[in-house]
């Protein structure tokens, strides 16, 4: 039945009512005239019964709300410049939240993909310089041993391996795990078995299980791979199983080939730390008795073993704190930044349908006079207001589709493995979830905002324009409380961004102590079978270094064990200063084989005594150079120069001879640690960092780099060729740093957009409704200039609330940011002020406009046009 | 005069009048109302119509367009099976309304 023919129905049965009402009306004697007034008069507001009759009809009530969408499209299309503002707004803040979240909800909400997560501890050993360092083998064979609280504890450590093919030897990721490793996990393998018990003691026969993605990228899926043998570092070792495509575990990278812990495994020496450890937490046992219960096992240990154990203590924490707990307080931040994106825009947008109601109250006066109901009239607002938030949610949402793949575009390639969590970033059933509630959220708003304004007096006394006035000054202090609201949210974000910004200055321009141009690096592995001998390593080390000094444009060429702005300083050993009592907990310090020129190489800067010299080898006295941080901790007061220390007591003494100034070892937001540096040529190693500076673009040396490397040996295997100021700049403090920075930036400069884009619709809004009183006071003699003062005083009343409040509220969450800060103090005095400085300056120009347009009223026109 | 301010007594009402009159369209039931209750009840015709309607599609009643006496065209209700069981339920449940309300303003 259609709409039309059922309206036609209701119209006839109406007025056959009214008819039959006048022809009893005139046979009861009354004139035509008075019949016909009588029977309308007793029948009341035809129209309005239609409404109602025809709103009993279920169907009708459906084909009204379509008919109601059509109205509301229709609305949005004569008002386009509303629409397009309006949708764009919502748009850009749905965009923000949403991906957002969709990281937040990669990172920190989807659980890992192992069986009952939450259960899952990673364990480490404390030291006096932090609480998570590696742990030694015996150290976890007592772990595991006497321990009551985990149902298993399981080693492993991340390694490189030379992977031997038929053409050359390539190095491939991997990774050793004792044999119950995936068990604790509770992954098992797709193809094959998992290592046995036992099967990950030095002298069980070598097995391997490979990655799904090797299995694929190397072995071509084959079936038949079980059993085959592999070379890895020289030693064949047998294939006995796949895992899973799905399986990924971030803290060995993307590994493709897993032995039994054997290569970090070092039966006689405890002071040899090199392993991490997961274990599962038995049922019932709390956190908290975990820590406690490992403690105490630490606190024997060091009795039993003082030697290597002295002053180490035990670290248990949940493995996903392990993972993401660096990335957590800067995801919150972005979500929280991204959130009052939202709101701004929300409130920006709750503005805007405010002043369309205002304007349109006359048409919803002529429509209520019609007869439309009120609930009618009410639907009309909120399915328009669910339109808006129904457009601008999808919209928000394809939008956010491609700023998460723009975003993960952007990340280094190399941090992405080391997230492989990532992996599930994208519009899963989570984030879907979230962007409905938002949607949701958007929808009760911008329906309710236009109803609150109108009650239903409003609906009678629309008609007479004298009702306007009391209404418009309720508009214009809920209007103004919203605009402060906005300025001082766009306030926050602001100083947010400014501070991290700041941050980002300072840590990119923070003294790493060398200097980071023209220096190319590039990571050697030679093979230990014919490596193993320290002249051989210290031939080799030469060798290399001579042949690369020959290439064009280097400078000078240096060999170092580790290179600055690592994203993990470590290194450890501890020590002892020889001629000073032992005071209960050991000295522990970083160590760094360099060779002779490495600090005339980087330019690092020498505070007192000498560099290495090329007689510095093993033949001499053993010698060190140290930091200067290692001399404030343990020579705070002395000189160090002349001292001697040693790594324990059947180590040789070794003098320091120098003091360099603190080269930035580990990531560049954190403090530099005592570093010990000892000559490469007295303890050398088949794993190193070339180093070398170069009179043109260090880019264009590191394919030679490589070149010469393999001339020399094609097995030596070379990895990480790179710049340091490409590794500065691909660092993930650096990226941290400058991506929250570059985010919220964002944020802010939308933010700062949108409050003073609502600050001038309030403040033209205002003006356009007081033209008439502005003509008045000039007809009555009022100076232009006093006008400015009237509108200006208005805008800088709400700037400076806004400005007011947001001061206060950015304090608060700078000091809630605090951690992610660097080199800058919460309270940065100079943000704080520039900030305030910037927004009165655009609620300044912001409110100057319509200032203007009202100062030039012209009285003859404003008075006439009421 | 009374107005039908208890809910559900329009319909009522309605429903009564067609069980007793038969055939009635929307002027012929305000008309019987007003008259049977000696003019203590009036029904507007603003809430008699969305009513009828309401009720035609819960197949209370039925309808359908018949000339008057005086030859004009006017809509017809009549009663359904449904109706008339609906009609039972909805008196049982205002005597005891009214039972109860009595009971309350006899209270001593």
């Amino acid at each position: 039945m259609s709409r039309s023919k059922v309206n036609r129905e209701i119209d006839a049965e109406l007025r056959s009512h009214i008819e039959l009402r006048i022809e009893d009306n005139l046979a009861a004697g009354m004139s035509a005239e008075d019949a016909r007034r009588d029977a309308l008069l007793r029948f009341g507001n035809l129209t309005s019964t239609k409404e109602h009759v025809a709103g009993a009809d279920t169907a009708l009530t459906l084909d009204s709300i379509w008919s109601d969408l059509c109205y509301a499209c229709r609305q949005l299309w004569k008002n386009p410049g509303f629409a397009c503002t309006a949708i764009l707004v919502l748009t850009l803040g749905m965009c923000a939240s949403i991906a957002i979240f969709a990281f937040v909800d990669a990172v920190l909400i989807s659980p890992l993909p192992y069986q009952v997560p939450s259960r899952l501890a990673g364990l480490f050993e404390s030291t006096p310089l932090g609480p998570r360092f590696h742990l030694s083998y015996l150290d976890y064979l007592d772990w595991k041993r006497q321990n009551k609280v985990f149902s298993s504890v399981e080693a492993y450590d991340s390694i490189s391996f030379a992977l031997k093919t038929a053409t050359e030897t390539q190095r491939v990721e991997g990774a050793t795990v004792s044999a119950g490793f995936f068990r604790t996990l509770g992954v098992a393998p797709i193809v094959g078995r998992d290592f046995g018990v036992g099967e990950d003691t030095p002298s069980a026969p070598r097995t391997v299980i490979v990655s799904y993605a090797a299995w694929q990228s190397r072995f071509g899926k084959r079936q038949d791979l079980l059993g085959q043998t592999v070379t890895l570092n020289g030693e064949p070792s047998v294939i006995i199983g796949v895992l899973p495509q799905d399986f990924h575990f971030a803290l060995t990278g993307q590994t493709e080939f897993w032995t039994a812990l054997s290569e970090s495994s070092d039966p006689k020496n405890r002071g040899n730390h090199g392993l991490s450890a997961i274990a599962r937490l038995k049922d019932g046992i709390t956190w908290e008795a975990a820590s406690s219960d490992m403690r105490s096992i630490a606190q024997q240990l060091a009795k039993q073993y003082p030697d290597s154990d002295e002053g180490r203590g035990a670290t248990v924490l949940p493995l996903t704190e392990v993972l993401v707990g660096s990335l957590r307080p800067v995801l919150l931040l972005l979500l929280c930044g991204a959130v009052l994106l939202l709101l701004i825009a929300c409130v920006n947008v709750s503005g805007l349908l405010l002043v369309r109601s205002e304007n349109r109250r006359h048409e919803i006066a002529i429509r209520g006079a019609l007869g439309a109901s009120r609930m009618r009239l009410l639907r009309q607002f909120v399915t328009e207001g669910v339109m808006l938030a129904a457009t601008g949610s999808l919209l928000g949402v394809c939008a956010a589709c491609g700023a998460i793949h723009l975003l993960k575009l952007l990340m280094p390639v190399n941090m992405l493995m080391d997230m492989p969590y990532l992996k599930g970033l994208g519009l899963n059933l989570h984030v879907m979830g979230f962007a409905v509630a938002i949607g949701l959220a958007m929808a009760n708003l911008f329906s309710l905002t236009p109803i609150l304004r109108l009650s239903l007096a409003d609906l009678r006394t629309g008609l007479t324009e004298g009702g306007r006035s009391s209404s418009r000054t309720v508009w214009s202090h809920l209007g103004a409380n919203l605009v402060a609201l906005e300025l001082s949210a766009a306030m926050v974000l602001l100083v947010g961004a400014g501070l991290l910004g700041k941050s980002f200055y300072r840590l990119m321009h923070a003294d790493i102590g060398f200097q980071t141009d023209h220096l190319a690096s590039m990571r050697l592995l030679a093979p230990l079978s014919r490596y193993a001998k320290d002249e051989q390593q210290v031939a080799l080390a030469r060798h290399v270094m001579d042949e690369t000094n020959h290439l064009p444009g280097v400078q000078s060429v240096a060999i170092a064990h580790q290179i600055p702005v690592a994203n993990v300083a470590g290194g450890n050993t501890t020590f002892e200063v020889i001629g000073r009592p032992q005071h209960g907990s050991e000295d522990e310090s970083s160590s760094r084989n360099v060779s002779v020129d490495y600090f005339s190489t980087v330019r690092a800067r020498l505070v007192r005594g000498r560099y290495f010299s090329e007689g510095d080898d093993v033949s001499k006295p053993r010698v060190t150079i140290v930091n200067r941080s290692f001399t404030r901790k343990y020579f705070a007061g002395e000189d160090p120069i002349g001292r001697q220390i040693r790594y324990d007591a059947t180590t040789p003494a070794i003098e320091i001879v120098g003091i360099v100034d603190d080269l930035k070892e580990g990531p560049l937001d954190e403090e530099v640690q005592p570093v010990l540096y000892t000559p490469f040529n007295q303890e050398p190693d088949n794993a190193f960092f070339l180093v070398a500076r170069t009179a043109q673009e260090p880019q264009e040396l590191l394919k030679s780099l490589e070149a010469t490397v393999h001339r020399i040996d094609p097995e030596i295997l070379t990895f990480n060729a790179e710049t340091m100021e490409d590794r500065i700049n691909h660092s993930q403090s650096t990226y941290l740093h400058r991506s929250s920075a570059c985010l919220v930036g964002g944020f802010a400069a939308i933010a700062l957009l949108l409050g003073v884009v609502g600050l001038y619709g309030l403040i033209a809004y205002s003006v356009s409704q007081r033209t008439r009183e502005i003509g008045v006071r000039i007809a009555m003699g009022a100076q232009r200039s006093s006008v400015y003062k009237l509108i200006l005083k208005e805008a800088g009343r709400l700037a400076a609330i806004g400005i007011l409040a947001g001061l206060i509220c950015s304090v608060v969450t700078a000091s809630l940011m605090r951690k992610i800060l660097f080199g800058t103090q919460p309270w940065d005095a100079g943000t704080l002020a520039g900030v305030a400085l910037v927004l009165s300056i655009s609620a300044l120009l912001a409110s100057y406009i319509p200032a203007h347009r009202a100062a030039s009223v012209n009285p003859v026109e404003a008075l006439r046009a009421e | 005069m009374a107005k039908n301010d208890l809910q559900g007594t329009l319909d009522l009402l309605v429903l009564k009048t067609l069980s007793q009159m038969g055939e009635l369209h929307g002027y012929g039931i305000v008309v019987h109302i007003q008259r049977a209750s000696d003019d203590l009840l009036r029904v507007e015709e603003g809430s008699l119509y969305p009513a009828l309607h309401r009720m035609e599609q819960r197949r209370w009643i039925a309808s359908e367009w018949a000339l008057t006496n005086t030859n004009r065209r006017a809509k017809y209700y009549k009663l359904t099976s449904v109706g008339r069981q609906q009609l039972q339920d909805a008196e049982k449940n205002f005597e005891y309304l009214v039972k109860g309300v009595r009971a309350i303003l006899s209270y001593a």
